[in-house]
């Protein structure tokens, strides 16, 4: 749970007081609660579904929640192969969902195209969006889905959502040389404890 | 009396060649210009009803470039015939049978598609499984086999992203 802890001493639970920094307690309340768009485009969508049932249950994690509106998510995995037809209704859907949000790229096919080289298929979605997490396998077993639901509880664990209401939100930037978004934190974000940056998509795990 | 045999007699005044086929399908080539003549007399005189597909094939760097294929289905008969004609590569455009087989519809949206033939009296032509706005035509021989990326998609996206606040008119509408 990090540094959210009770009070040390008796007496400050006696007398209902608990301190900590509004970061750790907002980045609390985010991670334990992540409502997951679930964009199942394929078989991925299966492994996604017996990831929300009740043998795997990512509700263990805060993360059951499935809307089907992207409106009331945070949580965009993109389970399965995106074609470019299917593409601009995937961008739309992101844009539709509120900050603060994350994308997980759900097995080979939305991590890289995987095995479909093709005219047909956006070759990774991070062309067209800013992915946070890639889950590798074909499809991915759900608890390498549920580790990855876990990495990001810790990277959102390091977020400072109050520097972001400062700084606007960290969405990632599009690079025109290799035509990806890179989901580069905030600049005023640091991406270990210690506050030392690491290179773009590089996290402290 | 063979399928071509009865073809043949409903359509005295049209010349049909047959053509062999690997899977022995009776196969009939016709000018482009026969091709509704011919169609409309296999529905109303000869008994098949229900169109399989319409595609076609690209024999670049030949001309004519493009040959099409329909393909027809008699239940009464139990038979199956098959229609191709040559369309040169130059704005290629054939007639639609929407109008005798509704259903062929979505095929000839499919080879609109993919080809670029435009089917004259096609009510609803456009792109099938590709973005509308994709420049390029997958299935033609001189399309890369790597293919092409509709790269101005997801640049007009960046663009529009990065123009607009989080929470746009746009996207809350």
């Amino acid at each position: 749970m990090g540094p959210l802890k009770p009070a040390e001493s008796h007496t400050d639970i006696e007398s209902g007081f608990m301190a900590t920094r509004v970061d750790e307690l907002i980045n609390w309340g985010r991670k334990n609660s992540l409502w997951p768009m679930p964009l199942g485009l394929s078989c991925c969508g299966i492994e996604l579904m017996a990831m929300i049932g009740p043998k795997f249950d990512i509700s263990r994690f805060g993360a059951e929640a499935a809307r089907f509106s992207p409106r009331q998510c945070d949580l965009m995995i993109v389970a399965g192969t995106l074609v470019w037809k299917m593409a601009e209704a995937c961008r739309t859907i992101y844009d539709q969902m509120p900050d603060p949000k994350w994308v997980i790229a759900m097995g080979v096919c939305s991590s890289s195209g995987g095995m479909y080289d093709s005219y047909a298929v956006v070759q990774g979605v991070d062309m067209i969006l800013p992915v946070d997490i890639y889950v590798p396998g074909c499809p991915p077993r759900p608890d390498v889905v549920i580790d990855a639901i876990i990495k990001l509880q810790r990277k959102i664990e390091r977020e400072r959502p109050l520097k972001l209401l400062q700084s606007g939100p960290a969405i990632g930037e599009y690079d025109e040389g290799t035509k990806r978004f890179v989901r580069t934190p905030n600049q005023a974000v640091p991406t270990t404890r210690s506050g030392e940056t690491l290179a773009p998509g590089v996290y402290e795990h | 009396m063979t399928t071509i045999e009865r073809i043949q007699a409903a359509l005295p005044s049209v010349a049909l060649e047959t053509k062999s086929a690997a899977d022995g399908t009776p196969t009939i080539s016709v000018a482009l210009s026969d091709v509704r003549n011919v169609i409309v007399a296999l529905r109303d005189r000869c008994g098949f009803e229900s169109n399989t597909f319409v595609t076609a094939v690209d024999r670049w760097p030949h001309e004519p470039r493009f040959e099409m294929s329909w393909q027809f289905i008699s239940f009464t008969h139990n038979e199956r015939v098959r229609i191709h004609a040559r369309v040169g590569g130059d704005n290629p455009s054939v007639p639609s049978i929407v109008d005798l087989f509704p259903g062929a519809g979505y095929s000839e949206r499919e080879c609109y598609d993919m080809f670029g033939i435009a089917f004259e009296g096609h009510t609803g032509l456009k792109r099938l499984l590709m973005p509308e706005d994709y420049d390029h035509f997958p299935l033609r021989k001189d399309f890369p086999h790597q293919g092409i990326e509709p790269d101005r998609l997801y640049r007009e996206w960046d663009r529009r992203r990065r123009e607009r606040s989080p929470i746009s008119e746009e996207s809350a509408s």
